[in-house]
């Protein structure tokens, strides 16, 4: 008997889950479909470019300096004990690009952004504000998701493009000041070794991570639930649900991009 | 002009509309009256298609609401919400020319905004307010930006929902006279929530009272004040005594 009912408990979550994870998939493909269809709101969508992309430099910035100066400490005290040091330089520059940028990029613009997307739409659900574009012959998806996710879809690459070089200059700091590093060979070394692809990827992974954390802030704060509390967890879910997302698309790009 | 039958609709076990009935004739002005939480401004939000009713057939114009192409039935439509709904990221101007900045109604910015600043004035406020943001202004204000919004591209059918709470006497009796001015100068449909007495009488061409889900009592507002429905006459009297229970 409880058994049962624990299996009826664990069923009931896992249909849930199942069920939530088809809504913010239908969301997502309609979010496209209105994209690809006029009317366009550009003002909207520059307000978002700014919103997700300028004002995100710093957090990012910030991020990728420390992260690439970390990360040449690291490789420094790795390398040493196989008499590699030399590798300094490449390892720092494709560990940034490929994976570091991107990812702590995403989570950070995840922090940023899913969180205040959220909290803006859901209090914009809770006061009828999404209500009102209805009845203003407003589509709410096109005036308030399209322009958000187009915007953090084409601005997360260039944030991670900018996170990477910011990144391979932390190293570059750190190799030349601290590790003894001749600063002319460091930049060959991480000019030589670097690939297309390895920046390459990584902006592509950037371009999913944006379009993931646009879609979770947007979902999650239109279908907010009433009240500060609603917004609250609408605010949570999408955080936690676009930092999940995107640490599990990385894996999968991964997957897809480098193994042979 | 609006045909509701048999409207039902539930929120998880709270029955609000329990096959509501109600006809408003084009031009004409109702007023829904009813205790607070029985689901007038659910009503409304019903005939626009911005909840889903469980059952029952709402008609504007003779077509069917829900088979309707959106855009075209909702530019009919101008909406007073009562919580005013104002987009707090735009300014006041913005807000109330909003349908003539974009869509099917575009023109051009300088224009829209001479509509605005004179939709501004009619609801009692002046062209400073037009650059100002919703959250500069006070509950009053806000409420009249939104009904400066709803009546902004002259709509055909307007919902009011409590135009004139928060308003102080002499402003609420100029939003009634402008209410009822949209009425018979613009020929539009009108039907406003209220639970002022004054606003039945200043703006009902008929009443309807609204009571656990159905239409109780619907007639002109001389009929209203001679009903014998006891209902009816503790709601407009206010009376603590009666058929509807004021402490639960
Ligand atoms: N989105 C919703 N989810 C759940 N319940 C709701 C929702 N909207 C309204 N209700 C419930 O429906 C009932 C009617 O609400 P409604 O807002 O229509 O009342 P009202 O008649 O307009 O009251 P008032 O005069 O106080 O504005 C209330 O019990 C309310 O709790
Ligand atoms: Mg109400």
């Amino acid at each position: 008997m409880n058994l049962t009912r624990q299996l009826a408990r664990l069923g009931r979550g896992v249909l849930g889950a199942v069920a939530a994870t088809g809504r913010v998939a239908l969301f997502a493909a309609d979010t496209v479909s209105h994209a690809l269809r006029p009317p366009f709101y550009g003002r909207e969508f520059l307000l978002a470019v700014l919103q997700i992309g300028w004002l995100s430099l710093p957090v990012v910035g910030l991020t990728a300096l420390f992260t690439g100066a970390a990360l040449a400490l690291q490789i420094y005290a790795g390398g040493a004990r196989f008499n590699a040091e030399s590798v300094v330089p490449s390892i720092v520059a494709i560990g940034m690009t490929r994976e570091l940028g991107p990812v702590l990029g995403g989570l950070m613009v995840a922090a940023r952004v899913a969180s205040s997307i959220a909290a803006e739409l859901g209090t914009m659900k809770v006061t009828e504000q999404i209500d009102a574009l209805v009845t203003l012959s407003t589509n709410p998806l096109k005036y308030l998701a399209v322009p958000r996710v187009a915007a953090a879809t084409l601005t997360v690459p260039v944030l991670v493009a900018v996170g990477d070089s910011i990144g391979i200059m932390g190293g570059w700091l750190v190799g030349v000041n601290r590790l003894g590093f001749n600063s002319a060979t460091y930049l060959r070394n991480t000019a030589e070794f670097l690939e297309a692809w390895d920046v390459g990827s990584g902006l592509i992974k950037g371009a999913v991570f944006g379009f993931i954390v646009a879609v979770m802030g947007c979902y999650h704060g239109m279908h907010s639930g009433r009240g500060a509390m609603g917004v609250g967890a609408a605010t949570k879910s999408a955080v936690v649900g676009a930092s999940v997302l995107i640490l599990a698309a990385n894996y999968l790009l991964t997957e897809v991009f480098f193994s042979a | 002009m609006i045909e509701l039958l048999g409207v039902h609709k539930a929120f998880g076990t709270n029955r609000v509309l329990r096959g509501v009935d109600l006809r408003v004739t084009r031009g004409t002005s109702m007023v829904i009256i009813g205790g607070s939480g029985t689901g007038k401004s659910v009503l409304l939000k019903c005939i626009l298609g911005l909840e889903r009713p469980e059952a029952g057939l709402i008609r504007v114009a003779g077509e069917d609401a829900r088979r309707a192409a959106r855009e075209a039935f909702l530019a009919r439509f101008g909406m007073l919400f009562q919580g005013g709904a104002l987009f707090d990221s735009l300014p006041v101007w913005q807000n109330v020319a909003f349908r003539l900045l974009r869509g099917a109604m575009k023109r051009p910015r300088d224009a829209a905004r001479a509509v605005a600043i004179e939709k501004l004035r009619r609801v009692g406020l002046g062209p400073e307010v037009a650059e100002l943001y919703p959250a500069e202004l006070s509950g009053g204000m806000q409420k009249r930006v939104g009904l400066a919004r709803a009546i902004a591209a002259e709509p055909e059918i307007i919902f009011f929902d409590e135009p004139t709470t928060g308003l102080d006497p002499i402003m609420a009796g100029v939003i009634n006279e402008l209410i009822r001015e949209i009425v018979v100068e613009m020929g539009a449909t009108a039907m406003t929530i209220t639970h002022d007495m004054r606003t039945v009488r200043a703006v009902a061409d008929t009443v309807a009272m609204l009571h656990e889900g159905t239409i109780r009592w619907a007639g002109s507002v001389a009929e209203m004040d001679a009903t014998p429905d006891p209902y009816v006459h503790q709601f407009i009297h206010g009376l603590g005594q009666g058929p509807i229970a004021a402490v639960r």
